[in-house]
C-alpha cells in the first residue's frame, strides 16, 4: 500500500469513526437539511455558542421543514474540507462554516459540490454557491468606547487583542474613536496574544494592563477569564460574543451580543424558495445581527448615553469610522468629514491615534 | 507607582506558582531515576479533574485536593509502564502527555463554560492592607504560599534526611542501592507518584485559582516549561525557584512591554519564552561538570531486579 492510499484509508476511517459522534439530528426524505461547521465546542461560551444559538433558532423556525446537523472543534486546517465534504455528502443543501481560517477549504468543498450552498461567516472569497456574512463588530466597540470615555478615571482603557486580522483593528479603532469622542484626551492600551482562546494568556494580559494604569478592559479573545480577572480586580469590563456576566457580575458593563439566528433563517428560507444568490452581507445593530448586553454597573444617565449611541449607529447617524481620522504617526488617514467605505474598512491595517500598542 | 510594583509583583508571583509546583514534583521524580515527560498531560488531568471535582462540591479547596489525585492518577499508569512493566520512559512519557490532553479534553468537554469555584485569597487582617508588603507577602491564594512550603520540604527532604539520600541513591546508582537492600521499584513509584500529584495540582492552581474555568489544552506549554526548568536547575531545589520566577516573569512581561508600546513584533514576544528556554539549556549544558555532578546517574534507565 502506497502513502498516499493509506492516508485515505486512514482519513476516511476517521471521518466514518468521527461521523456517528459528531453529526446529529434526524436523516428524513423531504425537510431540507443544513450544516453548520464550528471551530470550538458549542459549549465555549462565546463565538461557536452564539452560532449555535442561532442554529437553534432556525431549528425553532422551521420546524419539521428543516432539519440541522453539527460538527464542532473543527480546526482550520485541511480537516475543514474534509468535514464540509462529508455534510454535502449526507446531504445538506445549505452549510455554514463559522470561522475565518475556514475560507480556503469551503472554496475548495464548494467547487466539489456545485449544487450545495455554502456560506462562510467573516471571509472575504466568494463563487458562484458560497457567500459570506459577517457581523459589524466594530459597532458595538464604539459603544463600549463612548461607556469607558465616561467611566475611566484614569482616561487608560486596555484591549486584549488576538491576532491583527482587520476585525480586530476595526474593534480596537473603533473603541478608541468612542472613547475620545467623551474624552479627547483618553487612551486605549493594546495587548496581541496571538490566540483566540487560551484562559490563561488572556488572565495575564488582563493583569498586565491593568498593571499599567488600566482601570477599564475590553477584549476580542473568546474566555471570561480576563472578565474574572477584572471582577476580582475590582475594575470594570465587557464581554464578548456573549452575555458573560455570571462571570463577571459586578465587572461586566456591557457585551457586544453576536445574533446570528435571523440571517440564518432568511437563507435557509432563500434555499427552500430557490432564491439563494451568493452575496455578501455585513450587518449591525440595524440589521438585527449585532446587540448590546444589558447594561448594567453604571449610572441611569450614562445607560441612556449608551442607548442613545447605538440607536444613533443603528439609524445611521453615526457612521462611526468618519473623518478626521488621524493614525498614530500622526498622519491624516481620512479627511474630515468623509466616511470610510467599506471596502477600506474591511481591509484595516492601521491603528488610530491614542492607541498603544502595535499591530503585527 | 507602590501600587503599580506590589500588583506587578502578584502578578509574576500568580504566573511563576503552577510551573513552580510541577517542577517540584518532577524534580523528586527524576532524583530517584525516573523521567516521566507527561508532566502536561498531568497538569491537563489534574486541572479537569480538580475542575470537575469543585464544580460539583462547590468548594475549591476539595478541587485542589481531587486535582492532586487525578494528576497522581495518571502517573500510576506511567509507573505501572515503565517500572512494571519496564517500558521505554521517554516514549511512555511522550504517551503520558498525549492521552492526558485527549483525556482531560473529553472528561472536559461538559464543563466548558461553566463558572466553578475559585480558590480564596488569604486575608490576614491588618497585614494584608500593608502598602507594599501587605498584598505582596499575605494577600495571595493559598497554594502560592503551598508552593513555598513545599519547595521547601522538599529541599529539606533531598539534601537533609536519610529517606532523601536513599532516594538519590536509588537514581545514581539503581543497581548498587538494591545490593544494599532498598526496593529501586517501591521507592521509584513512590517518587512517580509525588510527581504526578504534584503535577496534578498544578493543573489546579490553573483551573480553579489562576484562570478559574475549565478549557481545553489550557495549560497551553506550562508541563514542557516545568520540565526544562528542572535541567535549568540541574536538579536542584533552591535553583529550581529562582528558575520558576525567572520564567514566569518572562511570560508576563511578554505581555506586559506590549501594553507600554514597545515596538517587538507580538508573535516575537509570545515566542520569548520558549527561546528563552531553548537558550539557556543550551548555555547549561556547556558546562558539563555541574550537570554531571547533580544528574541522577540512571535518570531515564530501567531496573529490574535479577538482571
Amino acid at each position: 500500500m502506497d502513502r498516499r492510499t493509506f492516508n485515505t484509508l486512514l482519513g476516511g476511517g476517521l471521518i466514518a469513526a468521527a461521523t456517528p459522534l459528531s453529526l446529529r439530528g434526524a436523516a428524513a426524505a423531504d425537510p431540507i437539511k443544513v450544516g453548520y461547521v464550528y471551530l470550538g465546542p458549542v459549549g465555549d461560551f462565546g463565538w461557536t455558542y452564539q452560532h449555535d444559538v442561532g442554529r437553534k433558532e432556525a431549528d425553532a423556525h422551521f420546524g419539521a421543514a428543516q432539519t440541522s446537523v453539527y460538527v464542532e472543534n473543527v480546526p482550520e486546517g485541511p480537516d475543514a474540507e474534509h468535514v464540509c465534504s462529508d455534510l454535502a455528502a449526507k446531504g445538506c443543501k445549505l452549510i455554514f462554516t463559522t470561522s475565518f481560517g475556514y475560507m480556503n477549504y469551503t472554496l475548495a468543498a464548494a467547487k466539489k459540490f456545485p449544487a450545495v450552498k455554502f456560506e462562510h461567516a467573516t471571509g472575504y472569497k466568494r463563487a458562484d454557491n458560497v457567500s459570506t456574512y459577517n457581523i459589524r463588530f466594530y459597532e458595538g466597540r464604539f459603544v463600549q468606547g463612548v461607556i469607558a470615555g465616561k467611566l475611566s478615571k484614569s482616561g487608560v482603557a486596555g484591549y486584549i487583542g488576538s491576532v491583527a486580522v482587520p476585525e480586530v483593528v476595526q474593534g480596537a479603532n473603533a473603541f478608541m474613536l468612542g472613547m475620545r469622542s467623551i474624552n479627547p484626551q483618553a487612551k486605549l492600551k493594546l495587548i496581541l496574544i496571538n490566540s483566540w482562546y487560551d484562559p490563561g494568556k488572556e488572565g495575564d494580559a488582563a493583569k498586565a494592563l491593568i498593571d499599567q494604569g488600566c482601570d477599564i478592559i475590553t477584549q476580542h479573545t473568546d474566555s471570561p477569564t480576563p472578565l474574572q480577572v477584572a471582577e476580582s480586580r475590582g475594575i470594570l469590563a465587557f464581554g464578548e460574543a456573549t452575555d458573560m456576566a455570571k462571570f463577571a457580575p459586578k465587572a461586566q458593563l456591557t457585551a457586544s451580543v453576536n445574533v446570528w439566528g435571523p440571517y440564518y433563517i432568511k437563507r435557509i428560507q432563500d434555499v427552500i424558495d430557490g432564491t439563494w444568490k451568493s452575496g455578501d452581507v455585513w450587518g449591525g445593530f440595524n440589521a438585527g445581527m449585532l446587540k448590546m448586553a444589558p447594561f448594567a454597573n453604571m449610572p441611569d444617565d450614562l445607560k441612556a448615553l449608551a442607548q442613545q449611541t447605538v440607536d444613533d449607529i443603528s439609524s445611521g447617524k453615526n457612521k462611526v469610522f468618519v473623518g478626521p481620522l488621524v493614525d498614530q504617526s500622526g498622519a491624516t488617514k481620512l479627511a474630515a468629514g468623509q466616511t470610510m467605505d467599506d471596502g477600506t474598512l474591511s481591509g484595516l491595517q492601521w491603528l488610530v491615534q491614542g492607541i498603544e500598542g502595535k499591530l503585527g | 507607582m507602590i501600587f503599580f510594583l506590589t500588583s506587578f509583583v502578584v502578578s509574576v508571583m500568580a504566573a511563576s506558582t503552577p510551573l513552580l509546583l510541577a517542577a517540584t514534583g518532577e524534580l523528586v521524580a527524576e532524583r530517584s531515576g525516573v523521567l516521566n515527560l507527561g508532566v502536561e498531560g498531568m497538569m491537563l488531568v489534574g486541572a479537569v479533574t480538580g475542575f470537575i471535582v469543585g464544580h460539583y462540591t462547590d468548594s475549591a479547596a476539595l478541587g485542589i485536593v481531587g486535582a492532586t489525585f487525578g494528576g497522581a492518577a495518571l502517573s500510576a499508569v506511567f509507573a505501572v509502564l515503565t517500572l512494571t512493566l519496564l517500558s521505554n520512559q521517554t516514549a511512555a512519557g511522550l504517551a503520558l502527555t498525549i492521552f492526558g490532553r485527549g483525556f482531560s479534553s473529553l472528561a472536559g468537554a461538559a464543563f466548558v463554560g461553566i463558572k466553578g469555584p475559585v480558590l480564596p485569597r488569604l486575608s490576614i487582617p491588618g497585614l494584608s492592607d500593608l502598602s507594599f508588603f501587605g498584598p505582596t507577602l499575605f494577600g495571595q491564594d493559598a497554594l502560592i504560599y503551598g508552593s513555598f512550603i513545599i519547595l521547601a520540604m522538599v529541599w529539606w527532604f533531598l539534601n537533609r534526611s536519610h529517606a532523601g539520600l536513599i532516594l538519590r541513591a536509588v537514581g545514581d546508582s539503581h543497581d548498587a542501592a538494591h545490593a544494599i537492600g532498598y526496593s529501586v521499584t517501591r521507592i521509584r513509584f513512590g517518587a512517580t507518584l509525588f510527581g504526578g500529584a504534584m503535577a496534578g495540582l498544578a493543573g489546579g492552581y490553573m483551573s480553579l485559582a489562576y484562570s478559574p474555568l475549565w478549557a481545553e489544552n489550557m495549560t497551553a506549554g506550562r508541563g514542557w516549561i516545568a520540565l526544562a526548568l528542572v535541567v535549568f536547575a540541574t536538579w536542584r531545589a533552591g535553583w529550581l525557584l529562582v528558575g520558576a520566577y525567572l520564567f514566569g516573569a518572562i511570560m508576563y512581561l511578554s505581555l506586559y512591554v506590549q501594553g507600554l508600546g514597545v515596538a517587538i513584533p507580538s508573535a516575537l514576544i509570545s515566542a520569548l519564552p520558549y527561546i528563552v528556554t531553548v537558550v539557556v539549556l543550551a548555555l547549561i549544558a556547556r558546562d558539563r561538570r555541574r550537570i554531571r555532578l547533580n544528574q541522577p546517574a540512571c535518570l531515564g534507565r530501567s531496573f529490574a531486579a535479577g538482571t
